[in-house]
């Protein structure tokens, strides 16, 4: 901007210091968290003085280092946390693979329908995109009881992804229009029909938009408690629910530091995430904001 | 396209939707007029050394059969709506009486579920919300002055409190404020008061979960306004200026009217999303002092003894809910859709 140079300094310290501010209000909790996890949980909920965890009284006292791995071991080998963790991905890879297929078949239709119906169709998915995902597990759970289909990855992942769905049509629709008509157009007037100008011109040129709706399915599947906690039996259970499950525990010495560890583990392949799409992300927050 | 053609492409989308979230929705509402089956309640004759009592005992398996039988319960019409739990027209009348004052009134009906619930998921939504919006803004325009080195790091930084799983989120800032965390232990030293916890009052619980709230959307607004501001055209800005406009000027005559499409669609997100508050109070554990809409739900649905009526008449009135809150964006929506047809 051509106003960069006439800024005064106040303004731009002050500036910084907000950014500065909100970059430590955004991170610290996680590295805090991070680092405690490492600790006993006597350092970590220090009665005496919160600088324990920083100095790791009791951990040297109880383990001879300054860093454990307890919390980690517990959870993952004793709680057998990696069960959960199979489960989540299973699930998570499932929802994305059947969400994108159904979203890019329907979101396709809806970019390419011109009639008054679509519209409806889209208002309807904004509806049901905005329902309280608790409000339908209620409507599933005495059905699902009386067909014996309670507690199964199978169910779990289906209801995902036609909870998904809403989100999926409306983000794919906003892509697919911004890709030319005339391209499948022309193709159908060579003598495609809509399915293979779809397979044959389409498909090739629409993974930048389904990569981005596939990472926001992506966190809706991992992310999701209310639908796995409900519908999933003991021992399907997915990370979320099994860390929840941790906390009704709480009073033997060390549970805590159980969940503390799983919640790290389960934070670290977001981290991930944001490290390798970050870019596609942001694209996908605005854009549905562009559409407007 | 032809009809044909958009209805198979639309089949595989439109059946997952209608199987499971508009039939459960029609699941929810037939549910909503049904209660469970009392107890089968039977009398046995105790006869012991000391004489003949009569006693009443649960027929379990005369019970759970009735259970098997008809497991939707019986039907209550519209009375679960109205009962103490959700409505409780005739409690809220009662109170109304024997109230003295309108505070009075109030804390009599924080008594009620529903009603309670209801009071913090608009407050929660209605603070929520302009907090974002305005914290959002402020940190794109203070990232937008940064040197464009430190953008890119700063907008990572900030997806993580947005990304991270809300059970995970507020487990994480409820350790900390925790009277034995870094936080909690902080503003006791800071308020010099040694009991101070958070758990512990209504008011503070409560701003604890919306200080959460802001934490986990305002980089959601913060990514979509800094996109914006992007796209700000450079000739109304320069044109402001050599009219003497100053920098705050400059945003509020320029910048903000430029975003505020973005500032529509960021209300609408939040409003949705903010209706729907529920882990927070899981992991914050506040269930004491804070319930909402979607956490009675849960409530109700967890357990041995689930009440399936209840929670799904609760269901139906938060549906109701997102209906009027979606309201005026639906009419809106129809009018752009109307004025691009024609």
């Amino acid at each position: 901007m051509a106003a960069t140079h006439r800024r005064s300094p106040l303004l731009v310290t002050v500036s910084t210091a907000l950014v500065l501010l909100w970059v430590v209000i955004a991170a610290f909790p996680f590295l805090w968290t991070l680092w405690g996890s490492f600790k006993v949980q006597a350092d970590f909920f220090s009665l005496a003085d919160w600088r324990n965890a920083l100095r790791g009284t009791f951990t040297m006292a109880q383990t001879g280092s300054a860093f454990t791995g307890q919390g980690y071991e517990g959870a993952w080998v004793q709680e057998e946390f990696w069960r959960a963790a199979m489960n989540t991905m299973i699930v998570v890879v499932c929802v994305v693979i059947i969400s994108l297929t159904f979203g890019t078949l329907g979101g396709y239709a809806l970019a390419r329908s011109g009639f008054r119906y679509t519209f409806w169709l889209l208002m309807i998915a904004l509806v049901f995109r905005a329902m309280p995902h608790i409000t339908l597990v209620s409507g599933y759970l005495l059905p699902f009881f009386q067909w014996n289909v309670w507690g199964h990855l199978p169910t779990a992942i289906i209801v995902l992804v036609a909870i998904n769905q809403p989100f999926t049509l409306w983000m794919l629709h906003s892509f697919f229009l911004n890709i030319p008509k005339d391209l499948d157009e022309s193709a159908m007037v060579d003598g495609c029909t809509r399915f293979q100008a779809f397979r044959h011109v389409i498909v090739p040129v629409m993974w930048p938009g389904v990569i981005t709706t596939g990472l926001f399915s992506f966190l809706l599947a991992y992310n999701d408690f209310a639908v796995t906690a409900m519908l999933l039996s003991q021992q399907n259970q997915t990370m979320i629910p099994k860390i929840a499950s941790f906390l009704g525990s709480t009073q033997v010495e060390g549970n805590v530091m159980f969940a503390v560890a799983a919640v790290i583990s389960a934070t670290a392949p977001l981290f991930v995430l944001i490290l390798f799409f970050q870019r596609q992300i942001v694209s996908g927050l605005t854009a549905g904001a562009v559409k407007g | 396209m032809k009809h044909r053609t958009f209805f198979w492409f639309i089949f595989p989308s439109a059946l997952a939707m209608i199987l499971f979230i508009a039939l459960p929705v029609v699941s929810v509402f037939i549910q909503s007029l049904h209660v469970e089956h009392e107890q089968v309640l039977r009398t046995v004759e105790n006869c012991g050394p000391f004489g003949c009592t009569q006693e009443t005992v649960v027929d379990r398996a005369a019970t759970q059969e009735l259970r098997d039988a008809k497991p939707l319960g019986r039907f209550a019409g519209l009375s679960n709506y109205t009962d103490r739990n959700h409505l409780a027209f005739s409690e809220l009348g009662v109170m109304w009486d024997r109230s003295d004052s309108f505070a009075d009134f109030t804390r009599r009906a924080m008594t009620l579920p529903f009603w309670r619930a209801m009071a913090f998921t608009l407050t929660f939504t209605f603070v929520v919300t302009p907090l974002v919006l305005t914290l959002g803004l402020a940190i794109a325009l203070g990232v937008n002055s940064l040197p464009r080195v430190f953008r890119g790091p700063t907008i990572f930084v900030s997806l993580l409190p947005m990304i991270v799983t809300p059970l995970i989120g507020s487990l994480i800032l409820f350790w900390m404020v925790d009277s034995r965390g870094v936080l909690g232990a902080g503003l006791q030293t800071l308020m010099n008061d040694p009991t101070l916890s958070l758990k512990a009052s209504p008011t503070l619980t409560w701003i604890m979960l919306m200080v959460y709230g802001v934490w986990s959307s305002a980089p959601f607004a913060f990514i979509v306004f800094y996109a914006g501001l992007q796209t700000v055209p450079e000739e109304p800005l320069e044109a402001a200026m050599i009219d003497g406009a100053n920098r705050w000027q400059r945003i509020r005559y320029v910048v903000i009217p430029h975003l505020m499409p973005l500032a529509v669609f960021i209300t609408l997100m939040q409003l949705m999303d903010n209706f729907r508050v529920f882990e927070p109070i899981v992991g914050f554990q506040a269930q004491a002092q804070a319930t909402s809409l979607s956490y009675n739900i849960f409530n109700y649905l967890r357990g041995d003894a689930a009440q399936f009526g209840a929670a799904a008449t609760t269901s139906m009135l938060t549906i109701l809910g997102v209906v009027v809150l979606l309201t005026p964006v639906l009419i809106r929506t129809w009018r752009d859709f109307n004025r691009k047809r024609s």
